[in-house]
């Protein structure tokens, strides 16, 4: 058993950021621990552009994104070990892993969880039909394609408007493959608007919405999927099925924060954000441990992982987090699908809350209350479940709050 | 190449056969027309070591079914296949279906199965906490359990090869003459293989291969059943096996741990076209749902990590199809092995090997033979500090390549080389659970894609899902 301060899971965007700023908040005995061969996470496989105009001011590619970090990250001389897979966390702040060389156990003062998240895959869609090559998650795909320079297929069907399938429908076509459709089952896009055009109408990818694949054709290698709409209960409507030849099927269907780690931990989740339930500092229920980035809760941009990351970082270098403080507690209203944090314990410092809206809306304003006592107010000119919002709430705001703190949406005329 | 026996079809039946064949001097070929063994029923079924209570007395199956059960625990142990002796229960939700309890158990009794006793609804819930609260009585049957049947299937087929025994996989039987030499069998492909006995053990085909021996004189019923495998957050739901007493709305639909974990729960009972008919539907999964609930009623169907479809052999008689042809002499059939095929299958083996030597084959035992076989997943039950000493040793088990079900390098490369050697995705993922766990292959997929790659010096664009066919990419890239 070796010890150290603090020892962060995964060394992607979320757990470079929060190493970088434990160490810069004074605790210089960080330790990364990484499955994959190299820094940067799912970044690595992201090479189209788009990340960083929020944080670093700059529009880059998503390796140029993850080597500011890995940069800085080197340049404090914070240990890396990859090819590590972390494979117990303990209450105790006990991490079991392993790698090439053997089995590492880690005592550490501070954890941080920084797995990042997982497709949702076919099987858990229960599409039915046959179970032939060329279904692939769009991550998997990508990294097929980006990392390993292969083409996956000739003429795809991408179920699912997440942003991954954007990018993807838009890659597939730039690599001469021709993409038929892009089938979304709700009746609004889950992606990035700028996504949508760039990556579909630039492209003349047709996109249907309320629209779902119902069923795979092919006994060894996909030959087609039918697609048909659907009503309000996303149940196929008779009648509409069509079918659609085609040799490979891409899902971008969802993410799922990769829990099992925090499970073991004994860590509550939280069952709408399928996250840690964390306080304004990222610290979960257990005193010492941190989840961040996509493993707390699926973002839009890179950028704020980042910078909910940071956060985390500081937190677990000070350690000063009291968590038997008072809390408020924070909940989701109408139209707003969950809040993160979910526990705020400090009303000195502020908070920042995150959150996602329940369906699309047009213009609509945030109200922050606490009881009866309104908090805050803020306009968004729209809003959309694939946007992330945030909401600063000023220390004077906090003072005399008892909690719960809800969020609710009213639209705007 | 001439052999003594040629066996047609490598699932449990003929994997079972070729082990035990394996014992005595004798060239031994097992064929296979797909890429891998366990491709039909044996890898798609409920994977369960059945009480015994339920065949009718004084067929085939009830008799093997008694004597098969112990054999079947036995071969688990010597080949290292997880297997849980877990116990199963079948419910009754009326009076109507408590009378039929009772008949099975007197049909128990008939079988020699003992153990055997009806528990009411409330002390069946003692020892099986989530079961429904519309259950009044259940059968409850100590001596049954679950098995991983393609995992039995592959250990039997390898320690078989261990043992001296020949496998051809991608030997698609298109011709099946015999002459002075013995039976010669041409595959698709124009290959050949002669042997002095035939025995077939082709599954949902088998009444295809009679036909080209010159025996067709059965027909087979593919009846499909579809089955949902949930995520092992939800293995907890089901200790035991859990059946319903058959009824209008179907017969058989199970709530089952698996050795793994998971909760599995089916299958439908649905005729079909073919054998290959191994589509999953909307209507099939809704019942499997449906009734599966009615057992226990808090499964969370939602989650599901895959659906998937077996094909079951069956045939109008209702028993096994075990002879020697009443008209070629030297071919045995091994046909129509539907349930409880799988509890059955070391006693089918035992059966099919008396009748070769019925049929004049001579048996001469061996000087040495090992009939165990090393678990290839041996490393993740090993302690911490076990486990540290073996990376040390080898360090490819201490990368980690799937991670959602821990299996590392070491243990596929060990896959891919191991008797019988997976050749393709699906093939790692029946040895050693890569690509079997929530995110179905979804990181680990790539990976594995290099390894087989690499170890088999194939390229990339050459690696398939599960045979020629189902190639993963199709290219570079430009």
């Amino acid at each position: 058993m070796t010890n150290h301060d603090i020892v962060v899971v995964g060394g992607g965007p979320a757990g470079m950021a929060a190493a970088v700023a434990a160490y810069d908040a004074g605790c210089t005995d960080v330790v990364i621990l990484e499955r994959e061969p190299s820094i940067g996470g799912i970044l690595m496989q992201c090479i189209h552009n788009g990340f960083g105009l929020h944080k670093l001011g700059q529009e880059l590619t998503g390796p140029e994104y993850a080597a500011v970090y890995a940069k800085e990250v080197a340049k404090r001389g914070i240990k890396v070990y990859t090819e590590t897979t972390v494979t117990k966390v303990t209450e105790e702040k006990e991490i079991t892993a392993q790698n090439r060389e053997g089995i590492l156990k880690i005592k550490a003062k501070a954890v941080i969880l920084a797995m990042g998240c997982r497709e949702r895959s076919r099987g858990a869609l229960n599409i039915c039909g046959s179970r032939p090559a060329g279904v692939y998650s769009a991550g998997t795909a990508q990294k097929l394609v980006n990392c390993f320079g292969y083409q996956v297929g000739k003429k795809a069907v991408i179920l699912g408007s997440g942003d991954i399938g954007l990018i993807m429908a838009r890659r597939m076509s730039l690599e001469g493959a021709k993409v038929e459709a892009v089938c979304e089952v709700m009746p609004y896009s889950g992606g990035l608007t700028r996504n949508i055009v760039q990556c579909l109408e630039d492209f003349g990818i047709p996109l249907y919405l309320s629209t779902t694949v119902v069923r795979i054709h092919g006994e060894k290698r996909l030959e087609g999927v039918t697609i048909a709409q659907v009503d309000e209960k996303r149940q196929p409507v008779e009648g509409t099925q069509r079918y659609i030849p085609c040799d490979t099927l891409l899902l971008s269907v969802g993410l799922i924060p990769e829990n099992e780690l925090t499970r073991l931990a004994g860590i509550p989740i939280d069952p709408i954000t399928n996250g840690a339930i964390v306080d304004e500092n990222c610290q979960t229920a257990v005193p010492g441990i941190f989840a961040c980035g996509n493993v707390l809760q699926v973002h839009d941009l890179v950028d704020y992982v980042s910078e909910e990351a940071e956060r985390a970082g500081r937190a677990a270098a000070c350690l000063t987090t009291d968590t038997q403080s008072i809390a408020l507690e924070t909940k989701a209203g109408y139209g707003v699908r969950y809040v993160i944090p979910q526990v705020i314990r400090s009303r000195e410092a502020g908070a920042e809350l995150f959150l996602r809206v329940t369906a699309p809306f047009g213009k609509v304003r945030f109200v922050v209350t606490d009881g009866e006592k309104v908090l805050h107010t803020a306009k968004r000119l729209k809003a959309a479940p694939g946007e992330m919002e945030k909401l600063t709430l000023k220390p004077e705001m906090l003072k005399a709050a008892t909690g719960p703190i809800t969020v609710s949406l009213e639209v705007m005329a | 190449m001439k052999f003594d026996v040629v066996i047609v079809g490598a699932g449990v039946t003929g994997a079972m056969l070729a082990r035990n064949l394996s014992r005595y001097q004798l060239s031994v070929c097992l064929l296979e027309k797909e890429n891998d063994v366990a491709m039909g029923a044996s890898k798609a079924n409920s994977g369960i070591v059945h009480g015994g209570y339920d065949p009718e007395p004084g067929t085939m199956k009830a008799l093997l079914n008694t004597r098969g059960v112990a054999l079947l625990y036995r071969a688990a142990e010597e080949l290292n296949v997880p297997c849980i002796r877990n116990g199963s229960m079948v419910c009754a939700f009326s009076q109507a279906e408590e009378a039929h309890l009772e008949a099975l158990l007197r049909r128990g009794a008939e079988n020699n199965i003992s153990g055997l006793s009806i528990l009411s609804g409330d002390e069946a819930r003692k020892i099986e906490p989530h079961l429904s609260g519309e259950v009044t009585k259940v059968l409850h049957v100590p001596n049954a359990g679950i098995i991983s049947p393609y995992e039995l299937t592959i250990a039997a087929v390898g320690n078989a090869m261990d043992n001296g025994v020949s496998l051809c996989r991608n030997f698609a039987v298109s011709a099946i003459a015999k002459t002075e030499e013995g039976f010669v069998v041409t595959a698709e492909s124009g290959e050949t293989v002669t042997g002095s006995y035939l025995v077939n053990c082709a599954g949902g085909n088998a009444d295809k291969i009679a036909a080209l021996a010159g025996d067709g004189f059965f027909t087979l019923i593919p009846r499909a059943g579809e089955y949902m495998l949930l995520d092992k957050a939800e293995g907890y739901k089901a200790k035991h096996t859990l059946f319903q007493c058959p009824s209008e709305k179907g017969k058989g639909i199970l709530v089952s741990p698996t050795v793994h974990g998971n909760l599995l729960i089916g299958p439908t009972a649905i005729p079909v076209e073919t054998e290959n008919s191994r589509d999953t539907t909307p209507e099939g999964l809704a019942e499997v749902v449906e009734l599966s609930l009615r057992t226990v009623p808090s499964v969370d169907t939602r989650q599901v990590i895959t659906s998937f479809t077996g094909v079951r052999a069956s045939e109008k008689s209702g028993d096994f199809i075990l002879q020697e042809s009443k008209t070629v002499p030297g071919l045995i059939h091994a046909a129509a092995i539907d349930s409880p095929g799988l509890t059955c299958c070391v006693a089918i083996a035992e059966c099919l090997t008396a009748l070769l030597a019925q049929a004049g084959l001579s048996l001469q035992e061996k000087e040495s033979w090992d009939g165990t076989r090393e678990d290839i997943c041996a490393f993740r039950e090993m302690k911490d500090s076990e486990k540290d000493a073996y990376i040390k040793e080898n360090p490819a088990y201490g990368k980690i390549v799937c991670r959602c079900e821990t299996v590392s390098e070491g243990e596929i490369l060990r896959a891919i080389h191991q008797n019988p050697g997976a050749r393709d995705i699906d093939g790692v993922k029946r040895r050693t659970r890569s690509g079997m766990g929530r995110c179905q292959g979804g990181f680990c997929g790539p990976y594995i894609m290099q390894l087989l790659s690499r170890e088999l010096g194939i390229p990339m664009e050459q690696v398939t899902k599960s045979g020629e066919g189902s190639q993963m990419l199709i290219g570079e890239l430009n």
